[in-house]
């Protein structure tokens, strides 16, 4: 029998409970966030153009690079501001 | 009362393999037919002392270890389950002040060195520090079965980066962490892309497989502090979809005090510590971080610098300033710089004899990095050759100038790149017209490379829109 020792990181992967998904989205303020890849934008910009002629509160965020995550200043302006996200997640 | 089990008295610690345990052979039989109580440790052969009743065999060395002994023989006396003399190879005067009995070994030498106690090999030391010692580990224990081969067990726990790994037993990782002064149980910091608390520990473990030695750890320590800052970018290095991976360039007195390459075939393979400390910092990122290719590393090629990419800069021969220097370490200290980059591109220029005209060849290599019309704050690092340096040298070109000359020359009007020019879709916006557009935001320069051959290499690096910038750590113990 021979010891070795366990060289990863030995995580369990941490379970998360989804959020619940809302019916409708009246009365609610969408986050969009522009990950910064080109021509991302063109995408989220749409989204939120749809949005809005439906009469949905929309509110913009933008990460610097796609390379990093998000500052954690916008996670948090996007938490206290919104009730639902709409996120690209690159290609 | 009795010491670690061995009752009050004299206790003699011998092994058959010293000639001098073997010369004082008849004296322990004196000393034990003058009816003296006298334990005797052995070694290596249960059998040795004959004639002396009381011997204890030791063979698997707990005693000696808890006596903390040194040398073999060792001769002391444990009085109310405490030592309270020890005499130290064959000395007449001490065995007999100690024993107090006279005429001990009239027929020997007056005096005779012992050998080195078994507790003291190099080849069990380390095994007992761990067996004997209180050594423990953070990291689980994985088990593995007898008939079960150890290299192939590490590639089936998906510990491998393709290549076989040496096994990181315990007594390798305690072997490894006594290359650092460093706590094993610090964190280094959270390793993307998991985000999992990087020890000292977890690092020797990676080290041990990847086939580093033990006094490549501060080193190695350091390229995981540069890959762990949050200007460095990791997680985005593992997950892009381009080439890049980290490329760690060595400074200072540690390169030669670890025997790093920095002369011929530097980029390539061939010496331990680059290719280990390279490679060992990939597996940290693969095992700890959890960036594999295929999981978060979506790397649409990779580049064979991904199994590990380290070199050192050569200092002593170079007429401008080290890299470290350049990026704010002090002369004389070793630090890593970490870069996030491709592969080698190749610059070939066997026939400038001027500085003007070399530079400009530089230039046009680096005009094309990427494309030939993308222009956006790339970083790259130039490592220049010892034939290709002379040329500047002899010129008296600092290396501030040769960089601002790579600058102004890889600065172009907008209309030469604009996209569109030249048949292609690529380049800047046409609103950048009748601007200048310069293609690089850091350019570094490393002397590197054999003594023969008018080339140079470009590093070339991910930034762009990255946003990965350049770190650098400096080496501590």
């Amino acid at each position: 029998m021979t010891t070795l020792l366990n060289p990863t990181g030995e995580h369990e992967t941490a379970k998360r409970v989804q959020a619940q998904r809302p019916i409708a989205l009246d009365g609610l303020t969408v986050g969009v966030l522009d990950i910064g890849k080109p021509r991302g934008d063109v995408f989220v910009n749409r989204v939120a153009e749809r949005l809005a002629e439906r009469g949905i509160a929309v509110k913009r965020y933008a990460k610097p690079s796609p390379n990093a995550p998000a500052i954690i200043a916008t996670r948090q302006k996007m938490l206290a501001e919104t009730q639902v996200a709409v996120i690209g997640l690159a290609d | 009362m009795s010491l670690h089990g061995i009752p009050d008295g004299l206790v003699a610690v011998v092994k058959r393999d010293c000639p001098t345990c073997v010369m004082v052979e008849p004296v322990l039989r004196q000393l034990a037919a003058a009816g003296t109580p006298i334990s005797v440790l052995t070694q290596d052969d249960p059998a040795f002392p004959t004639g002396v009743p009381g011997v204890i065999d030791d063979t698997g060395l707990e005693r000696s270890f808890e006596l903390n002994i040194e040398t073999v023989p060792t001769l002391l006396r444990i009085e109310h389950g405490r030592e309270t003399t020890r005499a130290v190879g064959w000395h007449r005067g001490e065995w007999e002040g100690l024993t107090g009995i006279r005429a001990l070994g009239v027929d020997l030498p007056e005096q005779r060195p012992g050998c080195g106690s078994l507790t003291a090999d190099p080849n069990t030391a380390d095994e007992l520090a761990i067996r004997l010692g209180g050594v423990t580990f953070e990291s689980e224990k994985v088990e593995i079965g007898g008939y079960e081969d150890e290299q192939e067990a590490c590639f089936d726990r998906d510990w491998s980066d393709g290549l076989p790994v040496v096994p990181p037993t315990p007594v390798r990782v305690y072997r490894m962490l006594q290359g650092t002064q460093r706590d094993p149980k610090e964190v280094l910091g959270l390793m993307p892309p998991d985000y999992e608390p990087c020890t000292v520990e977890k690092v020797a473990i990676n080290a041990v497989m990847a086939g580093c030695r033990p006094e490549y750890m501060p080193v190695l320590i350091a390229a995981v502090e540069a890959a762990l800052d949050d200007a460095f970018v990791l997680h985005g290095i593992v997950a892009t979809t381009m080439f890049v991976g980290p490329i760690v360039i060595v400074n200072g007195p540690v390169r030669k005090a670890i025997g790093m390459n920095s002369g011929v075939n530097a980029l390539g393979q061939g010496n331990r510590a680059n290719s280990s400390i390279g490679r060992a910092l990939q597996l940290v990122i693969r095992n700890v971080g959890g960036g594999k290719p295929g999981g978060v590393d979506r790397a649409a090629f990779g580049t064979p610098g991904k199994v590990g990419f380290c070199f050192a800069e050569n200092e002593e021969d170079s007429c401008w300033e080290p890299l470290s220097v350049e990026r704010g370490i002090a002369p004389g200290k070793s630090a890593v710089t970490l870069f996030a980059g491709y592969g080698v591109q190749g610059i070939v220029d066997q026939n400038s004899r001027t500085p003007e005209s070399l530079v400009r060849s530089f230039a046009a290599c680096l005009a094309v990095m990427r494309h030939p019309k993308i222009y956006q704050g790339l970083d790259a690092i130039v490592v220049i050759s010892p034939e290709h340096l002379r040329v500047f040298r002899e010129a008296g070109w600092a290396k501030k100038r040769f960089i601002s000359e790579l600058m102004t020359l890889t600065t172009v009007p907008a209309e030469q790149i604009v996209t569109g020019a030249g048949g292609m879709t690529p380049g800047t916006p046409e609103s950048a017209r009748g601007t200048m557009v310069r293609k690089f935001r850091e350019l570094l320069v490393v002397h590197a490379g054999g003594i023969a051959g008018l080339f140079s290499a470009v590093l070339e690096g991910w930034s762009g829109n990255s946003q990965s910038r350049i770190t650098t750590k400096e080496v501590r113990n």
